[in-house]
């Protein structure tokens, strides 16, 4: 396949997302209406509590384990690192032996990175023993 | 003039991308049901319509006049922009992807591609994963327990396989030298000898094991495994707005069927006698079926097991599958 002779490639996905929105939002609001004019409407007072035993509602707080964070953070030091080399993957025939080197470095640096989280028990799950 | 046409051809390509990629969602809940059923000598949906096919009109009806419950304690508007985030970004990351060879219409040339980026794959994949504030979101707005865990379930396991989905792609980008998605599939174009999956096969099962977490599929389900967090973020949704999330949820994985097809398995290019466009077609059903038989032969995995696999075996694995490419192309 040819590629497309246009000047604005970005504009089909643009255009794509606002309608995608709008079409999504759409099906919501409709879905609403339509509910509230034909679902079984039922002011039941404990039926808009949480799905839970308990039968008192109480506002609980969005409280995560702090482990979870620590993979956000390794994600944030790969991810910078994949993004890097995304644009020397895409030159790697041009930039040659010198391109692959240096890259080799950097991911021997990396590595130290990666072996010092995982030394230290970041990618460990604890659990109860 | 000619930019209006190209204008018009990209609307009405949208319109159809959406239309259709959604039909086909809503369709494949009714095969996956009819697959996992005929898997456990079971018939499945067999009631409505002449052998279950109208199931699919029975549901969406069913979704539409459910009563749209909104819990107590939710933050409103987030519990409610949250399911349009997820289905809306599962649709945008198709904007780049091919789906045919171009074809002729009426002495108009038609490429079947709504925007021709030359970074196709880095946007599918960053509008990909932008796809996690849905689950995030919906989790977070829930107020309740069981939507928390399986939205930080969702999201950390979505950060994770990222990284292992990035690395493993690049070894192809290596050999081929583009990231446009037209130009990986013209690279592959000398028959099934040609297909990259024969000169990459770590970074196939990487990509693909990638592909079935991405989409939290089984036996990566832990976001909404029944047994441990009821139905992850989506417990408090009812109606049209889980609906939505389900179609993200089969978007994403018609993506992840195209991506495969074209990266690794020759993409649309004609095979023997068939047709490029048939090919492409039989190479996505394939992949559809596979989720589903995957689903329906293996039991899910624990969090933690599927942390430690990702962290400790598929990432160390890309990087040398990188290293190994980029000796052997040297």
């Amino acid at each position: 396949m040819t590629h497309m002779d246009f000047a604005h490639p970005y504009f089909g996905a643009f255009f794509l997302f606002v309608f995608g929105a709008v079409v999504f939002y759409g099906i919501t609001v409709l879905a609403r209406r339509v509910s509230r004019n034909m679902a079984r409407l039922d002011t039941e007072k404990l039926k808009l509590t949480i799905y839970e035993c308990g039968p008192e509602v109480t506002k609980q707080p969005n409280k995560i384990s702090a482990h979870f964070y620590l993979f956000a953070v390794l994600f944030i030091l790969f991810d910078v690192e994949i993004i890097f080399m995304f644009p020397w993957a895409v030159d790697f025939k041009v930039l040659g032996m010198f391109g692959f080197i240096e890259m080799i470095l950097f991911v021997v640096i990396l590595t130290i990175g990666f072996v010092y989280a995982w030394k230290k028990g970041a990618l460990e799950w604890h659990s109860i023993k | 003039m000619f930019d209006t046409a190209v204008i018009i051809e990209t609307v009405v390509k949208a319109v159809i991308v959406v239309a259709v990629i959604a039909a086909l969602a809503g369709f494949a809940t009714f095969i996956e049901r009819k697959v996992l059923a005929f898997m456990q000598r079971r018939l499945g949906p067999m009631h409505v319509g002449p052998y279950g096919l109208l199931q699919l009109a029975a549901d969406g009806i069913k979704l539409f006049t459910k009563e749209d419950i909104i819990p107590q304690n939710a933050i409103k508007p987030i519990f409610m922009i949250a399911p349009v985030i997820a289905a809306t970004t599962a649709f945008v990351a198709m904007a780049a992807v091919p789906y045919f060879p171009e074809f002729t219409l009426f002495g108009y040339t038609i490429h079947p591609i709504i925007s021709d980026i030359n970074v196709a794959l880095l946007y599918v994949m960053g509008v990909a994963s932008v796809g996690i504030y849905g689950p995030l979101l919906a989790g977070m707005s829930s107020a309740n327990k069981w939507s928390l865990l399986g939205a930080a379930r969702a999201v950390v396991q979505m950060l994770s396989f990222e990284v292992v989905s990035g690395l493993s792609v690049l070894a192809p980008i290596m050999m081929i030298g583009s990231l446009s998605l037209i130009d990986i599939n013209d690279a592959q174009t000398g028959g099934i000898g040609d297909w990259l999956i024969w000169k990459q096969p770590l970074a196939f099962v990487l990509f693909a094991i990638a592909g079935f977490m991405e989409t939290n599929r089984a036996p990566f389900d832990t976001v909404e495994f029944e047994a441990e967090i009821v139905a992850g973020y989506a417990t408090e949704y009812s109606g049209m707005r889980w609906g939505l999330f389900f179609i993200g949820e089969y978007a994403n994985m018609i993506t992840i069927s195209v991506l495969v097809s074209i990266i690794f398995m020759g993409g649309y290019n004609a095979f023997w006698f068939i047709p490029g466009g048939l090919m492409m077609l039989l190479k996505v059903s394939f992949w559809i079926f596979l989720f589903l038989w995957v689903r329906a032969a293996w039991p899910h995995v624990r969090p933690d097991q599927l942390m430690w696999v990702c962290w400790k075996v598929l990432m160390p694995l890309s990087v040398v599958n990188i290293v190994i490419t980029g000796f052997a192309l040297l």
